[in-house]
């Protein structure tokens, strides 16, 4: 890219942005549009292969992987609306294809993935304009963003820009909500001790929406908040950020 | 097997998690221990630098590990310490039996041994008629009720101040109920001070076995373990064979990195060097020592270069610490010898991992612990590799149940997901059904049934974004 922001990239929409939260797919199309970048969704877009990862089942994560990988030949920039399947892209397919034929191209194709709010904070250096009414939200980090990925507080530096908008501090930010995948349900009650003191941690900030970079964890919070008829809502960062700062 | 001990940790810890005292117990303590551990390392650089430094000598030891350990006993013999190796836990049980027995020894007071809990010698040793009485205040307590070590670092953990007057009222001759912490630590010493004068031997652990001098280093907050080495004639060390490091200029950084990640102390209370019996002329100490050496499945873990980081352990219980999971259900739940993250890899690396399949299920994938590991023990992906290891046979490896803890039901339900999921037009219509559909999926199905114990069930959009964009006709590659 030699230095200078990128013109166009593929935008890669992760499943569970696809199914439940295509709304923060569309805002953060709209967000990187908005940027001056464009955005090519390529057909044919699945799942990352985290869930067989992680349980063990490498050969079929291969499988799947492989034909996502296919879909982004070009060389431009993969931006994800997700850290976890970001981090899987970039972290673990490495991993997943040590010693495959096809390790050399998997691991070009690794280097060019990022997280939406890392691209954006990163790559584009873009500034944020704040038209939304004041409000007080709260930030969930997702464990993988932030520990496979290694986001470094992008996320936050946004929102930190927004004018009208207070960031009040969760307490154990860092503390898993008890989503992982198969484990909130291999593990129910342990995943549910978890997902419960995490809204509980998040209704106590006094916030009126908890944000985050996971479908996973929105998710998660999101079932466990309503289960209890909480007045607090969460919302998917890109979401977010896209409404703020678009004129109504 | 599989299926049996699956429920086993879930069934363990759901119980657990309906123990509000335990519960508040450990969040109390834990959320303590780690802003104790954060006020001890106040410039990230430094706990990296610090990190760096004791992963690489725990690293370049292991890599030395035989010839390390040669030059270890070499030296330990030089200086009058008898080595023994046990291959197995019971042989380790034998040998000390076989220790004690030789000098006519009955009572043995005990400092802490986490290796000694994985050989379950107490209850060895009883079965021969041998006292064996643990000095470590945690330890004792736990010792009291007849309950195992719930934290490899505060075995007692799992208890209130409450609790534990109520058991020394109950069990300790002669002492009256209170709940002034000082006046119960008394009533331990009172009776703890005689054992150490009355006992025949004395049995304490290693952190770290030093192989240019021969020197075992014990590392101990309140006292017990210098008495339990030093004042009975004889005197029996037990350890892993990984404890070991090359010089003596290794230990420093080890030591500092330990007390830190484990109690927030920057340095402990004691610090004890063992070089030897009593030697010619001087005042105190054992007349023998003995060091017993335990394999118990660690040449196997260090044969596999990517398991053998589980071998860099310094047992500070760092990960347990700051694991959501162990906060949440307490050591118990896990019905093995070492609890939490480094539990959940070592244990099935010991048993096997058929055998401990639901031990390796049991974490989120957070990264905490390996985040917070002072010898950056990649502890996620060493459990991935484990969940790898149970269902797969053929990965080459000499992993201990390899394959065992393959389900037919896990099998057909991943080859089904990765034949929809690699078929984007399969794919599609799955995706069309749950939009359209999703709303109608009974609450009871299930792995829905797992879900909505506790949270709402998640309704698909109505459309997806994949349909959205194909709907709004932008631009596709
Ligand atoms: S795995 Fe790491 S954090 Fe856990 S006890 Fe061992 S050294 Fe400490």
């Amino acid at each position: 890219m030699n230095g200078s922001k990128p013109k166009k990239v593929y935008f890669y929409g992760t499943c569970l942005v696809d199914l439940f939260f295509p709304d923060a797919g569309m805002a953060g199309i709209q967000l990187l549009r908005e940027a001056g970048v464009e955005v090519v969704f390529p057909e044919g877009q699945t799942c990352c292969g985290q869930p067989a990862f992680n349980c063990g089942y490498w050969e079929e994560a291969r499988e799947v992987a492989r034909t996502q990988v296919a879909l982004f030949p070009q060389d431009l920039p993969v931006v994800l609306p997700s850290g976890s399947c970001a981090g899987m892209m970039k972290v673990h397919y490495p991993e997943l294809f040590h010693g495959q034929p096809d390790e050399a191209k998997v691991r070009a194709f690794s280097a060019r993935v990022y997280e939406l709010t890392q691209f954006l904070v990163d790559v584009l250096d873009v500034k944020l304009k704040d038209l939304g009414e004041p409000v007080k939200v709260t930030w969930h980090s997702s464990c993988h963003a932030v520990r496979d990925l290694g986001l470094k507080g992008e996320p936050q530096a946004l929102i930190g820009q927004l004018a009208h908008v207070e960031l009040a501090p969760l307490t154990r930010e860092h503390e898993c909500c008890g989503f992982g995948g198969t484990f909130s349900v291999r593990q129910p009650e342990i995943s549910a001790a978890m997902s419960c003191d995490k809204a509980a941690d998040a209704e106590a900030t006094g916030a009126s929406v908890v944000l985050s970079t996971d479908g996973g964890c929105l998710l998660n919070v999101n079932g466990t908040l309503e289960a209890k008829n909480s007045k607090l809502k969460v919302q998917h960062v890109a979401e977010f950020l896209w409404e703020r700062t678009r004129a109504r | 097997m599989h299926a049996e001990t699956e429920v086993h940790f879930r069934d363990a810890a759901a119980k657990a998690l309906l123990d509000p005292q335990l519960r508040a117990n450990f969040r109390r303590a834990m959320d303590g221990l780690i802003t104790k551990r954060k006020a001890q390392f106040p410039d990230p650089r430094d706990l990296q630098d610090l990190r760096d430094l004791s992963t690489a000598i725990r690293s370049r030891s292991l890599l030395n590990l035989p010839e390390l350990l040669e030059q270890f006993e070499a030296n330990c013999t030089k200086n009058g310490i008898k080595v023994h190796w046990a291959e197995t836990c019971e042989q380790a049980n034998e040998l000390i039996l076989g220790i004690m027995q030789a000098k006519g020894a009955k009572t043995l007071v005990k400092g802490k041994s986490m290796v000694s809990e994985e050989m379950h010698l107490n209850a060895f040793l009883e079965s021969k008629g041998i006292e064996a009485l643990e000095s470590d205040l945690g330890e004792y307590i736990i010792q009291l009720d007849g309950e195992t070590p719930s934290h490899i670092i505060m075995p007692a953990i799992h208890k209130n101040k409450d609790q534990i007057a109520r058991q020394f009222s109950q069990k300790i001759k002669d002492a009256k109920y209170t709940e002034d912490v000082d006046e119960l630590t008394a009533m331990a010493r009172k009776v703890l001070r005689q054992k150490f004068l009355d006992a025949d031997a004395g049995l304490s652990g290693v952190n770290f076995a030093v192989a240019e001098t021969g020197t075992l280093c014990l590392v101990e907050n309140e006292g017990n373990g210098r008495m339990s080495t030093h004042v009975p004639p004889l005197h029996i060390a037990v350890m892993g064979l990984e404890k070991v490091v090359a010089r003596l200029e290794d230990v420093a950084p080890l030591y500092a990195i330990l007390t830190r990640s484990a109690t927030g102390q920057a340095v402990s209370t004691y610090f004890n060097m063992i070089t030897g019996p009593r030697g010619a002329g001087e005042k105190d100490g054992p007349q023998e020592v003995h060091l017993v050496i335990l394999d118990n499945g660690r040449s196997r873990i260090y044969a596999d270069p990517q398991l053998r980081a589980t071998l860099r352990c310094i047992r500070c219980g760092a990960c347990m610490n700051h694991c959501p999971v162990y906060t949440r259900v307490g050591g118990h739940a896990y019905e093995a010898v070492y609890p939490g993250p480094i539990g959940k890899i070592l244990t099935p690396q010991m048993e096997g991992v058929g055998v401990r399949h639901d031990l390796i299920h049991g974490s989120s994938l957070c990264g905490a612990c390996g985040e917070v590991c002072p010898v950056e023990i990649p502890i996620p992906e060493i459990l991935v590799r484990l969940r790898r290891e149970a269902t797969h046979e053929d990965l080459g490896s000499t992993v201990a149940g390899k394959g065992t803890g393959r389900t037919a039901t896990e099998d057909w339900a991943w080859r089904l997901w990765a034949g929809v999921t690699k078929r984007p037009v399969l794919y599609r219509i799955a995706t069309w059904f749950a939009t359209r559909f999703g709303k109608a999926l009974p609450a009871g199905a299930p792995l829905i049934k797992n879900w909505t114990q506790s949270r709402t069930k998640p309704v698909p959009a109505r459309r997806s974004l994949s349909e959205r964009m194909r709907a709004e006709g932008g631009p596709h590659a």
